[in-house]
């Protein structure tokens, strides 16, 4: 059923227009004009879509739109600013891209949690997430020299 | 020096105004055949052009792959872009450069020697002249045919050659919308389109009065013959009507397709073409014989994104955008199936997700071309189902590789015998004359399918690539079995025939040291003259500490290859341990490249190409049952993990005064057989046949 759904967006308050059962990923791309969260699968297996719902890691692409009513949906345009896009390029954390911006997600919540996470938490944390390039050892990187920049330690 | 030979692409190519132009004050248009496919090539040709222009970086608006504005450079592939491509950009912007500096001494009536170039100002004895690029610009004749005569830079004259010049196209792919999926034009519609589940599989029975009702009577159906596009301007409403016109529809007929088939070996039981054989030298009397079957199953590529395409059909024109590698081909593939006039395409690639080869985006740019001629005056969007890019697009060729041969008594192999079996590897639009496009077969009017063939060796070689040892042999012998009709598509995949080649000969090499008791490092210097493929396997066995005895619990591997024979030189030593699965812990890469336009970029490519082919190596099998491909969900052809990467230490040892030579494809081969080396050395137990699953340690571990 369409109706007006109400939530933030990366701290500003946004309405849609959409089917209640429709994709939250499918409303952010196409009716908010949201594009940094990916369609990879559809089926929460690679976790190209991911977006935060109230801090937490959700798949954009199964979550129903309704589901995120009145919540705070975060998305990577709202990381312009974050420690994490600087650490990121730093790294050159990337080949094509397409699987970065759930990861920026992810990696996001891990350290909105901990300033100092372990290796083995920023990986458990990335592991939902497939990459296929192979990006993953300077991603790793990137998430540890983002977590140093918010300690206020320089990289 | 380089020399200043013709590379083909300027050949092919002659006008300098092909390839660069001066269209607004500050800005040097570069155009380019090639295209970025995630490999960072963007970014080593703008370096090439900045530098042989003294330009900042930033002054270079790069225009890759459209048939109305950049040269025709064919595809993408082989690991070349920087060779003919960056050879190019690099003899054109000399000329250019040498041109400037002439017209400027001509206005300034000096000695162009006594002119210098600083980002694109002209300067006499260090001083501004008043003049640069833009000022003389008109006075280059650019329509002009390159000479090549022009003096390139030498190496020790570079300043971003050779640099860490971070990826151009990063920034954006962090928060922002840059690939193909996310073109959104005014009035775009969204279309999903019904693949065939089998090769020749006949549409007997659509619902289309579901699928419709499912999309809220907001869907259009547009249809020929068994190849059906669903379309309408909101994509959830059109995914909706989709699925229901997938899960109703019925197909018979086809290619028999059952589980065996996934098995490697089933190939020895499909008719295979004559054999094709190719000696060099000749056998000499051996002591003692080895012989030994390797084997690579289908693999797909699994691009993180579904394909997409998108067409715009207006006033009896189309202009498509793609992530293809070849845009010139689609064009005329296109062209071909829907009956248009070539001159009445336009192709323009786009980014799209990484693409490892030939996948599935030249198929969607003809299904979106297709639903496009139903809807004039629309831009038409589609995206592909998960399932279909893991189930319907091309895969990489099976392989069986057989090694047969007679060693000295000094252990020097002295009558070789490398026996292929193999599909094609090469299927791409235009490929043998066809068009080759999944809609276009299903079309009513389908085009005749080409002979089958594969790649010929003057081209690189499809399943032959790297048949041929690097290593000194007095003998060697080429057995290559095509098998003409595999039972679902194959094409080009990242390295071609040189992933199960070079895990197969390097294998092969590890078990020819061990039955002669000598160190596999030892035993490959041995054999091998060419001085920076010693160099390389020094270095990487340097890297690795090979001569001291790996942690408890762990084994070393080691293996070399030069792609094609032609390319980078790699070798690697890796780490791993065996508890029922492998897991590789440590790689050590030795390259050599020549010059390398990017060293980080160049890094990026050797250990994502070892990453993705841990996962090649580890985990990865096409499946099939019920007349499809079984494997195509994530959970299904699961890949590599953050939780199973190793940590990778990559040396570039190339010498810059040499051309740099092609390493996105070096690194696969190699991964594979260290691993295979290492597994053995574990598990006492040879494991010759890919994937190294659980199930196959398992079994090895039992029959030990």
């Amino acid at each position: 059923m369409a109706l007006e759904i109400a939530f933030r967006v990366n701290g500003t308050p946004r309405t849609a227009h959409a089917d209640d059962d429709a994709p939250l990923l499918h409303v952010l791309r196409n009716v908010l004009d949201l594009k940094a969260t990916r369609f990879g699968c559809g089926a929460e297996q690679c976790g190209a879509c991911m977006v935060l719902v109230d801090g937490a890691p959700a798949y954009a692409c199964t979550l129903p739109a309704g589901a995120a009513a009145g919540r705070a949906v975060e998305t990577a345009e709202g990381l312009a600013d974050h420690p994490l896009r600087a650490a990121f390029l730093a790294e050159q954390a990337g080949q094509c891209g397409y699987c970065l911006s759930g990861i920026l997600m992810s990696a996001k919540a891990l350290l909105d949690r901990t300033l100092s996470p372990s290796r083995a938490e920023i990986v458990a944390a990335l592991d939902p997430h497939l990459c296929r390039c192979g990006a993953h050892e300077r991603m790793l990187r990137a998430v540890a020299r983002a977590a140093a920049t918010l300690r206020g330690e320089t990289p | 020096m380089i020399p200043n030979a013709l590379p083909l692409s300027l050949q092919d190519n002659p006008r300098l105004d092909q390839w660069i132009g001066f269209p607004e004050a500050g800005r040097v248009a570069v155009r380019t055949g090639k295209v970025e496919l995630g490999q960072g090539l963007l970014t080593a040709l703008v370096q090439i052009a900045a530098e042989e222009l003294d330009v900042a970086v930033a002054r270079i608006q790069l225009a890759t792959g459209d048939t109305a504005a950049t040269p025709d450079e064919g595809y993408t592939a082989g690991s070349r872009s920087v060779e003919l491509s960056g050879g190019a950009i690099r003899l054109v912007c000399a000329e250019v450069r040498a041109m400037a500096l002439d017209a400027a001494a001509r206005r300034l009536g000096c000695d162009a020697a006594s002119l210098a170039l600083e980002d694109g100002v002209i300067l006499k004895d260090g001083l501004p002249t008043g003049l640069d690029y833009w000022a003389v610009a008109d006075d280059l004749d650019l329509t002009r045919t390159a000479s090549g005569a022009a003096p390139a830079k030498a190496a020790a004259r570079f300043k971003v050659v050779g640099t860490d010049v971070p990826r151009l196209d990063l920034p954006a792919k962090i928060g922002g919308a840059p690939f193909i999926q996310d073109l959104a034009p005014d009035g775009l519609l969204h279309a999903r389109v019904l693949h065939r589940p089998r090769l020749g599989a006949r549409l007997v029975a659509l619902d289309e009065a579901a699928a419709l009702k499912a999309g809220g009577g907001a869907v259009d159906l547009h249809r020929s013959g068994d190849l059906v596009a669903l379309i309408g301007p909101d994509e959830a409403k059109v995914l909706a009507a989709f699925q229901r016109l997938r899960d109703r529809a019925r197909w018979e007929g086809g290619v028999d397709l059952g589980p065996g088939d996934a098995e490697a070996l089933s190939l020895l039981d499909r008719p295979a073409a004559p054999p094709r054989i190719v000696e060099r030298g000749a056998p000499l009397p051996a002591a003692r014989r080895l012989r030994a079957t390797y084997s690579k199953p289908y693999i797909a590529h699994g691009s993180i994104a579904p394909s997409c395409g998108l067409a715009l059909f207006e006033a009896g024109r189309l202009t498509v955008w793609t992530h293809s590698q070849g845009v010139f081909f689609l064009r005329s593939s296109i062209a071909r199936a829907l009956g248009l006039e070539v001159s009445a395409v336009h192709v323009i690639h786009h980014q799209g997700a990484g693409c490892y080869g030939h996948n599935g985006a030249d198929d969607a740019a003809f299904d979106a071309a297709f639903a496009a001629l139903a809807c004039p005056g629309r831009p038409v969007r589609v995206l592909w189902t998960r399932e279909d890019e893991l189930g319907v697009a091309p895969f990489g060729a099976p392989m069986v590789v057989t090694l047969d041969a007679g060693f000295d008594a000094d252990a020097r192999p002295v009558d070789w015998t490398i026996d292929i079996v193999s599909p094609t590897h090469v299927s791409r639009p235009g490929a043998h004359g066809g068009v080759n496009l999944l809609g276009a077969a299903a079309l009513a009017d389908a085009p005749p399918a080409p002979a089958p063939a594969d790649l010929p060796d003057p081209a690189g070689g499809g399943a032959s690539r790297n048949a041929f040892l690097l290593y000194d042999l007095p003998h060697q012998k080429l057995v290559h079995r095509f098998i003409p009709a595999p039972p679902v598509r194959t094409s080009s995949m990242r390295g071609l025939g040189a992933f199960a080649n070079v895990f197969a000969l390097e294998s092969f090499i590890d078990e020819a040291a061990e039955a002669a008791g000598l160190d596999p490092v030892a035993y490959r210097l041995k054999l091998m003259a060419d001085p920076r493929a010693r160099a390389v396997i020094s270095a990487a066995a340097e890297m690795a500490d090979w001569d001291s005895p790996p942690p408890d619990g762990f084994a070393r591997g080691f293996a070399f290859s030069r792609y094609k024979n032609v390319a980078a030189y790699l070798a690697m030593a890796v780490e791993l341990s065996v508890e029922e699965e492998v897991r590789v812990s440590r790689v050590w890469c030795a390259v050599d490249g020549g010059l390398v336009i990017n060293p980080d970029g160049a890094r990026n490519q050797i250990e994502g190409g070892v990453i993705q082919a841990i996962s090649w190596t580890l985990k990865e099998q096409v499946t099939f049952a019920d007349g499809a491909v079984a494997s195509n969900s994530w959970e299904t052809y699961p890949i590599l993990r953050f939780s199973e990467v190793p940590e990778i230490e990559t040396r570039l040892i190339g010498d810059p005064t040499h051309p740099p030579l092609g390493l996105g494809e070096v690194s696969q081969g190699p991964t594979a057989a260290a691993i295979g080396n290492a597994v053995a050395r574990a598990l006492g137990a040879r494991l010759r046949h890919l994937p190294l699953t659980r199930e196959r340690i398992m079994a090895a571990l039992l029959e030990g």
